[in-house]
C-alpha cells in the first residue's frame, strides 16, 4: 500500500474572534495520491487559497491535520517539523503572479531554489537550462524578470517550482497569465511531473478548458470542500 | 549565489549614490580625526624638532606656547653655567598680524639665538639656514612667500633665504624664523614719533627728579637711544632652551634651575604635555565630541538606508522564505550589503579625503592608527545599522509574497 502525497484532514481556518470571527475554511479534507493531479475549483472567497496556503505550510490552519508523504507535518496550528526546511525540500509553489525575484535573472530564479536545497551551482544551472528549454524560455535565460512577458515569467516560475523535483506541487491560478495553448501545456507539464516523479499536484484554477488533464476535481464553497468527480471530464 | 551583490548590481545607480553619501559622511568623520591629529602635530612640532632638553620660562608660567613668558636674556649665561648643560639658547616667540596684498597675514615669529642657532635643525624644503645676524628669514610655505622674496616688517626689510613645509604654530599660523635680535626688533618696533614722545617724557620726568636738578647734564641722557641707557634693560626673551650633555642626570639639572626664584623649568616632555593639556585639550575634546556625534549620525543614517533597502526587498525576502531559504541566507543578504556599503563608503571617504584634505587651510593628518580605528568603527556601524533591517526581514511572513 502506497502512502498518499498529501493528506489534509478536517482543516479549519478561523480569522479573528468574537464578533469579528470569520471562518475561512471549515473541516476541509483532501487526499492526494502520489502521481495524482487535483483541480480545486470554486468562486472567489470560497477558501481555495486558504486551503492551498495551509497545505503549503505557509498559513497554518486553526484545526485539522496535514500529512505529506505519510508524515504528520501540521497538527492544528502546531508544526511538527521545521516548515521552511520542509517546504524547500518537498513543496513547489506556483502563483497567479509569477513571483520572481526581480534582481535575479530568469535562470538565477530557478537556480536559487536548487542552490538553497544544496545543489551545486553547476548542476543547478544545467538543470535550470534544461527546464527552461523544455518550457520554451531558454533564450531568455539571462534576462531579468522585468524584461520578460507575463507568460514567460510564469513559465520561469513553473520551472522554479519543479526544479527540486518536489513531492508536492501547489499552484494557484498558474495559467491566468498564459494563452490557452501555453496554459494547457503547463497543465500537461504538471500531469507529467506528477506521473514521472510521483508528486501530488493541487491546482486552483478557473480554466475549465484543461480540466480533462486532472485526475480529481474538488470544489470549495463558503469554506466547505467537496469532491466533484474522481476523474475529471471537460465541463 | 551571492544575493547581496546581485541586488546591488540590479540597483547599481541607487547603491552608488548611497555609497557616495555614506562616503562623504565618513570623510567628515575621518577629516575630524585628521584635523585633531594636525592640531596636535602642529602644536608639538616645534618642541619636537627644536631639540631642547629643558625649557626655562618665567616663574609660575607654563611657557611661551601656553601663555606670555618673559625672562631676561642674560638668563642664557646663567643657564650655561649650570653643571651638565651643554648649550643654552635664547628663544623668542610671538605672533604678529600684517597686511599683505590687501589680506591679513598672521605670522608666528620665532627668534633663533644667533650665532649658536642658525636654524640648522629646521627641515628646509628649499634654501639655507640663516647666514647673517640680521635681515634674513626662513618662512613656511603656508605664508605664501617664496625664496628670494623680501618682506618689510617694522623698519627693516628681510630676505627669505629658506622655506619650510608644514611648520605651523599651535594656533595654525605659519612660522617665520629670524635671529633673536630681529625677532625682538619686530616685536618691539616703535614708530619714530613714539620714540620722540618717550624721550620728551623722559626729559620731563627727569626735570622733576632731584638728582637731575643737581646735575643738569644727566638730562641729556634722556635723549639718547634706549639701548644706550645703562638703566634700561635689554628686551626680554620668551624662554631659554637648554641642551644637556649626554648622560647627565636631567632631574639634577632641573632641581638646580628650579632653585632659582625667578624662573620655572620644564623638560621637553613636560612642555609637550603642558601644551597638549592646555591649549590643545579643548580643541581635542571639541573635535572628539564632534567626531562621536558624526559617527552616531552616520550610524543612524546607515541604519535608515539599510532599513529602506530592506523594505524595498520585503517581497523578495518573503518569496525567499516561501521557497524555503533559511534565515542565514536572508541575514547574509542584508549584512553583506551593509558591510559592502560601509567598506565602499570608507574607500570613497579615504580617496576623496586624500584629494580634498591637502586643500584645507590647516593640516589634516590621516594617521594609520586613526584609519584602522575608523575602519573598525565603520564595520561595527555596518553590523549594528543592519540590525534594524534584519529585524524587519525576520518578521516578514512568507504569506507576504502572495499579497
Amino acid at each position: 500500500m502506497t502512502t498518499n502525497a498529501i493528506d489534509a484532514v478536517g482543516l479549519t481556518k478561523i480569522y479573528g474572534s468574537g464578533n469579528t470571527e470569520v471562518v475561512a475554511m471549515r473541516d476541509a479534507t483532501m487526499h492526494v495520491r502520489q502521481g495524482e493531479v487535483v483541480a480545486l475549483l470554486g468562486p472567489s472567497g470560497s477558501g481555495k487559497s486558504t486551503f492551498l496556503t495551509a497545505v503549503g505550510l505557509i498559513n497554518p490552519p486553526t484545526g485539522g491535520q496535514i500529512s505529506i508523504g505519510g508524515k504528520l507535518i501540521q497538527d492544528g496550528a502546531a508544526a511538527q517539523v521545521n516548515l521552511r526546511s520542509f517546504r524547500r525540500q518537498h513543496i513547489g509553489f506556483i502563483f497567479q503572479k509569477s513571483n520572481l525575484i526581480p534582481f535575479l535573472s530568469a535562470i538565477e530564479n530557478i537556480q536559487i531554489a536548487m542552490e538553497l536545497n544544496g545543489a551545486s551551482k553547476r548542476n543547478a544551472r544545467h538543470r535550470a537550462l534544461e527546464l527552461m528549454d523544455y518550457l520554451g524560455v531558454a533564450d531568455r535565460a539571462d534576462n531579468l524578470p522585468s524584461m520578460l512577458s507575463g507568460g514567460q515569467q510564469q513559465r520561469v516560475a513553473v520551472a522554479r517550482a519543479i526544479a527540486n523535483k518536489p513531492s508536492v506541487i501547489l499552484a494557484d491560478e498558474p495559467t491566468a497569465a498564459l494563452d490557452g495553448q501555453r496554459g494547457r501545456q503547463v497543465m500537461e507539464l504538471f500531469a507529467k511531473v506528477a506521473h514521472e516523479q510521483g508528486a501530488g499536484v493541487i491546482v486552483v484554477t478557473h480554466d475549465h478548458r484543461a480540466l480533462d488533464v486532472f485526475d480529481t476535481i474538488y470544489e470549495m464553497e463558503d469554506g466547505l470542500m467537496r469532491q466533484q468527480s474522481a476523474k475529471a471530464t471537460a465541463v | 549565489m551571492n544575493l547581496a551583490t546581485k541586488d546591488i548590481r540590479h540597483n547599481l545607480g541607487r547603491f552608488a549614490l548611497t555609497a557616495v553619501g555614506i562616503g562623504m559622511l565618513l570623510m567628515v568623520v575621518m577629516g575630524m580625526g585628521g584635523i585633531y591629529r594636525g592640531v596636535v602635530e602642529d602644536a608639538t612640532l616645534l618642541i619636537d624638532s627644536v631639540g631642547a632638553d629643558l625649557w626655562i620660562v618665567q616663574r609660575d608660567t607654563r611657557g611661551p606656547f601656553a601663555e606670555l613668558s618673559r625672562v631676561p636674556s642674560s638668563l642664557v649665561y646663567r643657564a650655561a653655567a649650570v653643571p651638565g648643560v651643554q648649550t643654552s639658547r635664547e628663544f623668542v616667540y610671538h605672533t604678529i598680524q600684517r597686511q599683505r596684498d590687501g589680506k591679513p597675514l598672521r605670522i608666528a615669529v620665532l627668534g633663533l639665538s644667533w650665532p649658536t642657532d642658525r636654524g640648522e635643525w629646521i627641515p628646509l624644503t628649499a634654501g639655507r639656514p640663516l647666514g647673517q645676524a640680521h635681515y634674513e628669514m626662513i618662512v613656511d610655505k603656508t605664508l605664501g612667500m617664496s625664496l628670494g622674496e623680501q618682506m618689510t616688517l617694522g623698519k627693516e626689510t628681510y630676505t627669505i633665504v629658506g622655506t619650510t613645509s608644514n611648520m605651523i604654530s599651535s594656533g595654525g599660523d605659519g612660522l617665520a624664523f629670524f635671529t633673536v635680535a630681529d625677532a625682538q626688533a619686530i616685536q618691539f618696533e616703535t614708530p619714530g614719533e613714539a620714540v620722540r614722545l618717550e624721550r620728551a617724557a623722559r626729559e620731563s620726568r627727569g626735570e622733576e627728579f632731584e638728582l637731575a636738578i643737581q646735575q643738569p647734564l644727566m638730562l641729556q641722557n634722556a635723549f639718547r637711544p634706549t639701548a644706550q641707557l645703562p638703566a634700561v634693560a635689554r628686551p626680554q626673551v620668551s624662554a631659554v632652551m637648554v641642551t644637556l650633555l649626554p648622560g647627565v642626570d636631567v632631574e639634577k639639572v632641573v632641581e638646580t634651575i628650579s632653585g632659582w626664584g625667578d624662573v620655572s623649568v620644564f623638560t621637553a616632555t613636560g612642555q609637550r604635555e603642558l601644551l597638549l593639556k592646555g591649549s590643545v585639550e579643548k580643541v581635542r575634546r571639541q573635535i572628539g565630541l564632534f567626531r562621536v556625534l558624526l559617527t552616531v549620525i552616520a550610524a543612524i543614517i546607515m541604519a535608515l538606508i539599510l532599513y529602506t533597502l530592506t523594505l524595498d526587498k520585503i517581497h523578495s525576502i518573503a518569496l525567499l522564505k516561501l521557497i524555503g531559504a533559511p534565515n542565514t541566507v536572508i541575514l547574509g543578504l542584508i549584512l553583506q550589503q551593509a558591510l559592502i556599503l560601509g567598506i565602499v563608503g570608507f574607500g570613497i571617504a579615504y580617496l576623496v579625503g586624500q584629494q580634498l584634505f591637502p586643500k584645507f587651510p590647516r593640516r589634516v593628518i590621516l594617521a594609520d592608527a586613526d584609519l584602522l580605528q575608523l575602519g573598525g568603527i565603520v564595520l561595527a556601524i555596518s553590523v549594528l545599522s543592519s540590525l534594524l533591517g534584519i529585524w524587519k526581514a525576520m518578521k516578514v511572513s512568507p504569506n507576504e509574497a502572495l499579497s
